[in-house]
């Protein structure tokens, strides 16, 4: 094969591996990326380890009260339960949150929303339902604007069941979170870049206009 | 002459190593007392640290072009260059860093280049509310100097010194030769500026998280966020031993210095604690008000 023709094949290959960012009009299409997210093999033995860690001991929350079940959230930093103890604080900037807390329902309005901060976070990022809603829709399961499972759009990490699960509830699920990333058993982003296509397809189907770029740097 | 230098990087990193550990173990225990104050445990004292070793550690991390990497570098040589032009221990050689005669002119000028460099890599970012804290930053920054600036061409006026560690020798022998008991003026008008040198409330209108998520450092994240962190640490312990060298007789041990600082700093922890933030405007407002008339009064007094 002359070396023109490799050359133009794997121009074409690297088009197609580049998404559409078809919901951007031209002139927005410069601005954003309009690369894939990949996977990104974590450390090795101790290493890794060290970096889980030091990850579950530094929980930071994403700031977004996605649904009526953030009013839950409010009190873990008040004295009555003090989440800062377990080293879990809330950042009001998706670049340096790592828990996405869903909170309950998750309107099809703010799941773009939703899936704009998730893309934003910087992995290893976990998220965690809070409330019956994130698991099957609970009292919103024949809802015309609500999604009726969240995994459907976003990895998740851990649910807390309930209608609202009280502070304590959250702390516990926190806690079991920080059990399981510290076993490595959360890789919600390895799990998104690989099945990016299914995840975007689905999260097209529910948000109908979607004027934003396919991935979100 | 290499073996002179040698020794010198050596107390260098040494006395750097002893501020970046102090700084953020100082981190830590403010963060417990203020929750103390609202009647919770608070985090660990070394919550810091994992949080920084978590930061670096992160897989990945977005970069908005160079002038966004240069940011926490700047950052980080204005919180180093600030520390090292400071003696921290009078009379130790491996705490005396680079002081010499006139240094304090310079490390007025660096406490302001950091913030200054934060600026350029912030502004890339793109992000609207970096642009929005750092020119609060800035601002606020313009403010508090006048009555800091008043503070120090009192005392320079008084010492007639530019050098921190001759202002240090000047203040030994007794606490009463301390600038605190000598320009009480001065020192208030300094301490009233060195709250809004520290970003705590009621003068944390950069970093408002309620207002502006959360000002420059909104798109930093993974190590940039890292660094921040870091310097932080640093240039809080700077400030601190500028402040001690200045107006409360500098230390001649780690341990004074270590309890001078500690006290200093609660200072504005327990402020912080009992005052909501000030609006940006109230805040500049505030600095150009009593504290520089308190600063002008301690230079009429010095040219009486």
């Amino acid at each position: 094969m002359k070396k023109d023709e490799m050359n133009e094949q794997i121009a074409q290959i690297d088009k197609a591996m580049r998404l559409g960012n078809e919901g951007l009009s031209d002139d927005q299409k410069a601005y954003f990326c309009d690369q894939r997210p990949e996977r990104i093999d974590p450390y090795h033995g101790i290493l890794e380890r060290f970096a889980n860690w030091a990850r579950a001991e530094s929980l930071w929350i994403l700031g977004f009260g996605t649904g009526c079940g953030a009013i839950e959230l409010r009190p873990l930093m008040t004295s009555r339960y003090d989440m800062y103890r377990y080293g879990i604080q809330p950042r009001p900037t998706p670049r340096q949150a790592g828990v996405f807390v869903i909170g309950g329902y998750a309107s099809v309005k703010t799941m773009k929303r939703i899936v704009r901060s998730y893309e934003q976070m910087q992995g290893p990022k976990f998220v965690l339902g809070l409330g019956s809603c994130t698991i099957n829709g609970g009292m919103y399961w024949d809802s015309y604007n609500t999604i009726n499972r969240l995994d459907h759009y976003i990895p998740v990490d851990i649910y807390i069941a309930g209608c609202m699960p009280r502070p304590e509830a959250l702390l516990a699920g926190f806690n079991r979170l920080k059990e399981m990333i510290k076993a490595g058993q959360c890789d919600g982003m390895n799990s998104y870049a690989e099945n990016f296509d299914w995840y975007k397809k689905n999260q097209k189907q529910i948000i109908k206009h979607w004027n934003m770029p396919d991935y979100n740097w | 002459m290499m073996k002179d230098i040698a020794i010198k990087a050596g107390y260098t990193l040494i006395s750097l190593f002893v501020i970046t550990n102090y700084g953020l173990l100082l981190g830590g225990t403010m963060a417990r007392v203020r929750a103390k104050v609202q009647g919770r445990i608070g985090q660990p004292v070394w919550q810091p640290y994992i949080d920084i070793i978590k930061n670096n550690v992160l897989r990945t991390g977005i970069s908005h072009g160079v002038m966004f990497y240069l940011g926490p570098v700047f950052r980080l040589a204005g919180g180093l260059g600030t520390y090292l032009f400071i003696p921290a221990v009078y009379g130790s050689l491996v705490f005396a860093n680079f002081a010499f005669s006139g240094d304090l002119l310079l490390v007025m000028y660096f406490i302001f280049f950091g913030q200054l460099g934060m600026a350029l890599g912030a502004g890339q970012s793109g992000h609207p509310y970096s642009p929005i804290g750092v020119a609060r930053g800035l601002a606020q920054m313009s403010a508090f100097e006048v009555p800091f600036a008043l503070s120090v061409i009192a005392i320079a006026a008084q010492y007639q010194t530019l050098s921190v560690t001759e202002f240090v020798a000047l203040q030994q022998g007794g606490i009463l030769n301390w600038i605190v008991f000598t320009n009480p003026l001065a020192t208030i008008a300094a301490m009233i500026s060195f709250l809004g040198m520290s970003m705590g409330n009621p003068f944390s209108i950069v970093i408002a998280p309620q207002e502006i998520p959360i000002g420059p450092p909104t798109e930093m994240q993974s190590s940039f966020l890292g660094m921040l962190q870091t310097n932080r640490a640093i240039f809080n312990g700077a400030k601190l031993v500028l402040f001690m060298n200045l107006y409360f007789g500098g230390a001649t041990s780690v341990l004074s210095m270590v309890v001078k600082t500690f006290l200093i700093y609660l200072y504005t922890v327990i402020v912080g604690a009992s005052f909501p933030r000030f609006r940006a405007d109230q805040s500049i407002r505030f600095f150009l008000g009593i504290p520089t008339l308190i600063g002008i009064a301690a230079v009429v007094v010095q040219m009486i």
